[in-house]
């Protein structure tokens, strides 16, 4: 049953990674690569679900996996979001469009 | 079932197309917005998943912190509207990531029926660590060294982004001072909500040890509760360079580093917890924990000092 | 006495739903913000009540029971303050031109 949400997680990655290829913007890029790390964040889950053993409905190793790659990829989108505004406002100074 | 299945088919099918709207859309705001919805249907989808410990992080972190970051970094840029590549690149992309779909679905299909599990050793150490909740015994005991570690990738994210701050606003606050143009209903909100908050952000890494939660779900919302402050303009960001504020940011590495090399001393092993004190000491671990997070997580928002100090 | 409970949940959270559903549709349907503002808050302030009203009567007496009313509250709370924010850039924009 919960193969369905392997399914969505695939599709997911191929979202974010068309979106990774056709943008210009570094913004656009990031929230792509977001969205595609949220797919294989998801592929995780389903692994889980499916390592229900021992009186737990879910395996939950990858779970902590995937809570402590949530917050990681926050970071690096922390960061990446941070060089997007300092390149603008070099942009900025030097006159560019 | 079939109701059950019908239900997750339908949030599946959600979950796509407000992805693909936040992918393909040419304004970047609506895409942030979109992605910000895409973040709260997946924490839906978690909570499917058997995962509510997962939905709760995904619903703070990803959907709404994240949101905040890109939602003020899109409104700062100056080109509002996305130019796109020729159709032929498009349609080159597409097929690539096509085949990249077609090949994980495969992977899904391929799943080994018994499906390889490590819930009965992580079951195990659940008794060990006095606590209920397996996936924060988990996090604390039985792959403890993982979450310091990525305690070490939030620090150093954070050294970085302090790092592109121009050289004389060193020290200075982070440009995020909304104290000037705040309104009524939002000054309410800061005072009625972020005390609250707060209090809710602290019961659920206190709650988090037996049932659903955790450092990581209360952390960021006591960041979101900072946040929300600093937009009302009830609180300004701190003095990047004063000292409180490092101490505090390293206290969850600090202890942990103190627990895992006492660990030699009273248990034989890095991060090894004594006996009958495991609970305690998480506890401990956690306390310090939950304040970096949260700092750490607001100061990667608010970015690197932007006025003079 | 349980039994009437849940037929008394059933038909709250059904009807709350009905409030999520029409206040959606109003969401996608109506002509300007501020007439979707409207539809949205029928959603947040009646639907949500109505599912935590039906819901009142599953849960744990009495921290469950408070826990839910809270959620309710904060949701209120949120959505007054944010429709309030929209509603006065609206506003603030017609004034202007």
């Amino acid at each position: 049953m919960s193969e369905i949400f392997g399914f969505t997680a695939a599709c997911l990655v191929g979202l974010g990674l068309y979106g990774l290829i056709v943008h210009s913007s570094a913004l656009r890029k990031i929230l792509s690569f977001n969205v595609l790390g949220s797919g294989i964040f998801l592929l995780l889950g389903v692994i889980a679900r499916r390592g229900a053993a021992a009186g737990l409905v879910a395996d939950p190793v990858p779970q902590a996996l995937v809570i402590t790659g949530i917050v990681v990829a926050f970071s690096a989108t922390a960061l990446g979001v941070a060089l997007i505004r300092r390149l603008d406002e070099d942009d900025e100074e030097e006159g560019e469009p | 079932m079939n109701a059950v299945y019908g239900l997750f088919a339908g949030l599946s099918a959600l979950l796509l197309v407000v992805a693909g709207f936040a992918v393909v859309t040419r304004r970047h705001f609506a895409a942030v917005v979109g992605f910000t919805a895409f973040g709260l249907l997946l924490s839906l989808a978690w909570v499917a998943l058997a995962a509510p410990d997962v939905a709760l992080t995904e619903a703070a972190v990803g959907g709404g912190v994240t949101g905040v970051l890109l939602l003020s970094a899109s409104v700062q840029m100056r080109a509002k509207m996305e130019v796109l590549p020729s159709w032929g690149v498009r349609f080159i992309a597409a097929v690539l990531a096509a085949i990249v779909t077609a090949g994980l679905m495969l992977v899904v299909l391929m799943l080994p029926d018994e499906a390889p599990t490590l819930a009965p050793a992580a079951k195990e150490s659940l008794a060990f660590t006095g606590m209920g909740n397996p996936a924060t015994a988990v996090l604390m005991a039985y792959r403890a060294l993982d979450t310091m570690l990525e305690k070490v990738v939030l620090l150093l994210a954070l050294v970085a982004v302090w790092s592109l701050g121009r050289d004389h606003f060193w020290g200075g606050r982070p440009d995020f001072d909304f104290s000037t143009q705040t309104s009524g209903p939002l000054l309410l909100l800061a005072r009625v909500l972020v005390p609250v908050g707060v209090l809710v952000g602290i019961y659920l890494f206190w709650v988090g040890a037996d049932e659903p939660g955790g450092a990581f779900a209360g952390g960021a919302l006591i960041a979101a509760m900072g946040l929300l402050a600093f937009f009302a303009g009830v609180a300004r960001p701190p003095l990047v360079g004063s000292g409180w504020l490092r101490w505090a940011v390293v206290a969850g590495i600090a202890v942990f580093l103190i627990v895992g090399f006492g660990g030699f001393w009273g248990a034989g092993d890095f991060l090894a917890y004594p006996d009958g004190l495991a609970k305690p000491v998480i506890v401990v671990i956690e306390v310090a924990m939950t304040l970096s997070i949260a700092l750490t997580l607001v100061l990667l928002v608010v970015g690197p000092p932007g006025r003079r100090p | 006495m349980s039994e009437a409970l849940d037929v008394f949940t059933r038909i709250a959270v059904s009807l709350g739903a009905m409030f999520f559903l029409a206040g959606t549709v109003g969401l996608l349907r109506f002509p300007d913000t501020l007439s979707r503002l409207h539809a949205l808050t029928k959603a947040d302030n009646l639907g949500l009540g109505l599912i935590v009203l039906g819901l009142l009567p599953q849960v744990a007496w009495p921290f469950g029971a408070l826990k839910l009313v809270l959620v309710w509250v904060l949701v209120l709370a949120a959505s007054a303050a944010s429709s309030q924010l929209v509603a006065r850039k609206v506003r603030g924009g017609k004034d202007r031109s």
